[in-house]
């Protein structure tokens, strides 16, 4: 079976609202605020919502930085993204003024240096852009006290949260898709015919979307196609290969019942017609791999068009 | 409201690599063929279809829509998905049943844990604001729950690793299992800590796996099944998603999901505790005594396929009512962090 690292990325952007943005707005300024609630209660962090009534939280207070640990585990081996590179406690941390516990990590030498109802403080990162990571981590001991050393809590919101998302996979092909996949980068083009709706489908699938059974008996298919559907590319997008207009073609193999998606070139966008028979235009040889982009582009094959009820089941 | 009623249940072997694709086909298409061949339905007449996976751990969008290929879904079908353990699943089949919309239902879950990073891509369910950014994986979570439950007095390591002992002893009659072995506690304690306080055994392993339920009405629950697993009571509850707003030592959301059901006459439970403290933790919230026997598949430490797992808790517990060997049996699984929703489920050979 074929497989390949796959890494997708996307950051996200959450805007935070007007009571996390005040929140938000004390990290940046090296102060931690609480949510108090109608019974008195200093949620740390501020939550928007009271998680016992429900009741939507507005007045916010400054809790000190330091407090007590509550519970803790050690993380031996830190993952990509976690707050610090060497191993670390993770704790959930009490602190002064607050009734509730924040998690974050502590630096500590090692686990023999951690136990509950320790006392830690926060400490700040250097460059902070609002956000929970202006705290780089806890330390062990007290911190500054309330009086007098604290920087002012600002009168500030932020707006937005920028948080890039990367995960890391091994995506693997089906054994279909790894036929297919390899005969390509042979210069074939082969699909799988459905044992139950004689159906060949290419891309070859894991199951037949019809019948839920594996597709099974392979099927080499030729260059020769038809265009059962198209449209024409105006707009231009990052990553485009080709400069618009051109034309993007569901492409009907001779023999298969899936069309692909394709591009036609080799005409002006305006001649592209359902219905027009094609063929597949190869990269040199010596550039093909296991995927489709092998086969650079359709273009239009001379002969005459195909009569509607010839593609019209497979529209 | 008609009753319903387990009538069918399959899984795949858990294992902790499949050569198959994230969206679950090779795994699933098996195992529809099986409950299908138990139960003499037949798909044309299966009234609804609802499955449990995620987008996060695939590693690609959609896939759940990509999995319905191995229903084979022409002409369409009446069909649903959760982004969360597909015993949520089995709810919504439930409430479609007993409202009367349909009379059969099939649901199924899936998980290829392998392609990524499993304790990782679950640190993205937890609060993006304050909690997901430091990215705390689900390992580590747990420890802190773990540690929370010691020094609160409510379980010990040495008690974390006689569940985990019982876990592998009894998982050596499960063939689909993934550990099993004969250890005692003594051995498990003597190995190194993982995320202290759990060690590696204390942690469910990162398993491949699916499994698939079949649902009925009272009409047709008899003609699908010889002893069908009657539904007793399902209910769900979930808790703050601030980590720091609980008392990890305890369920509240488990405890009054429990005060909703009567579990009376429940000598058998499945529990889906993927962390060995857990287990301790559920018995003592849903207040299972002594003599109600937990896990006798081996439960998830033995086998933790993501999303499949906690259904695969009420079909666990349903076979040990379709074959006799109980009467009733209580099912619950569980989706979040460190326990953060709980869903319990009676079953009884009684309606
Ligand atoms: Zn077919």
């Amino acid at each position: 079976m074929l497989s390949a690292p796959l890494e997708p990325g996307f950051d996200y952007t959450r805007s935070y609202g007007p009571l996390l943005g005040r929140f938000a707005a004390g990290l940046r300024a090296c102060r931690i605020l609480g949510a108090r609630g109608a019974d008195g209660k200093v949620h740390v962090p501020a939550v928007e919502y009271d998680p016992e009534t429900a009741a939507a939280l507005s007045e916010l207070v400054p809790v000190s930085p330091t407090g007590t640990v509550r519970t803790w585990s050690w993380q031996s081996a830190p993952l990509s993204g976690q707050p610090l590179e060497q191993p670390f406690a993770w704790a959930l941390i009490q602190l002064d003024g607050a009734d509730t516990a924040m998690l974050h990590a502590v630096e500590a030498p090692g686990p023999e240096a951690m136990r509950t109802g320790m006392r830690v403080h926060a400490r700040w990162a250097a460059e902070r852009r609002g956000a929970i990571t202006d705290i780089a981590c806890f330390v062990p001991g007290e911190g500054p006290d309330e009086r007098g050393e604290l920087p002012e809590v600002p009168d500030a919101v932020e707006e937005m949260l920028t948080s890039p998302i990367h995960l890391s996979y091994m995506h693997s092909a089906s054994p279909q898709e790894s036929t297919y996949l390899r005969e390509l980068a042979e210069g074939r083009v082969v699909g799988m015919r459905c044992p139950v709706c004689r159906k060949v489908y290419v891309p070859p699938r894991g199951a037949c979307p019809v019948d839920g059974v594996p597709t099974e008996e392979e099927v080499e298919l030729g260059d020769n196609a038809t265009i059962t559907t198209f449209c024409v590319v105006n707009v231009p997008f990052p990553g485009q290969r080709i400069k618009p207009p051109y034309v993007c073609a569901y492409i009907l193999l001779d023999g298969a019942d899936i069309p692909f998606l394709h591009i036609v070139l080799g005409c002006a966008a305006s001649e592209v017609r359902m219905g027009m028979r094609v063929r597949a235009a190869w990269k040199p040889r010596e550039e093909w791999t296991t995927n489709l982009a092998n086969i650079d582009h359709f273009t239009p094959n001379g002969e005459p068009d195909a009569p509607f009820e010839s593609y019209a089941h497979h529209l | 409201m008609t009753d319903v009623a387990v009538v069918g249940y399959a899984s795949s072997p858990s294992v902790r690599e499949t050569q198959g694709t994230t969206n679950g086909v090779e795994m699933l298409v098996p195992l529809f063929s099986e409950v299908f061949a138990e139960t003499g339905l037949r798909k044309s007449e299966v009234g609804f279809w609802c499955s449990g996976s995620s987008d996060y751990l695939a590693g690609r969008a959609f896939s759940f829509i990509a999995a319905v290929d191995a229903i084979g879904a022409v002409p369409p079908i009446n069909e649903s998905h959760v982004e969360m353990d597909a015993a949520w699943a089995a709810f919504e089949a439930m409430v479609a049943i007993r409202t009367g919309e349909v009379d059969t239902a099939v649901v199924y879950g899936f998980g290829k844990s392998s392609a990524g990073e499993l304790r990782k891509i679950l640190a993205l369910q937890l609060d993006p604001y304050t909690l997901a950014p430091l990215w705390p994986d689900s390992v580590s979570v747990a420890a802190l729950q773990a540690r929370a439950g010691i020094d609160a007095g409510a379980w010990t390591e040495q008690q974390m690793a006689e569940v985990v002992a019982a876990s592998r002893r009894k998982a050596r009659a499960n063939p689909r299992s993934q550990l099993s072995g004969e250890y005692t506690a003594e051995e498990l304690l003597a190995q190194p800590r993982f995320a202290d306080p759990l060690r590696r055994h204390d942690c469910a392993p990162v398993t491949d796996g699916a499994a698939v339920l079949v649902l009925a009405g009272a009409e047709r629950a008899e003609d699908l099944c010889e002893r069908p697993a009657w539904i007793g009571g399902m209910s769900h509850r979930v808790e703050t998603p601030h980590l720091g707003e609980r008392d990890l030592s305890t369920s509240v959301s488990t405890k009054a999901a429990a005060a909703d059901l009567d579990i009376g006459g429940v000598r058998l439970a499945e529990l889906h505790a993927p962390f060995s403290h857990q287990e301790i933790l559920l018995r003592q919230a849903i207040g299972l005594d002594e003599a109600v026997e937990v896990n006798p598949s081996g439960g998830p430490l033995a086998g933790n396929p993501m999303f499949a797992a906690g259904l695969s808790r009420i079909g666990e517990a349903a076979s040990r009512i379709h074959d006799g060997s109980a009467d009733a049996a209580l099912a619950h699984a569980t989706s979040g962090p460190a326990l953060q929703q709980n869903l319990l489920c009676v079953l009884r050979g009684e309606r």
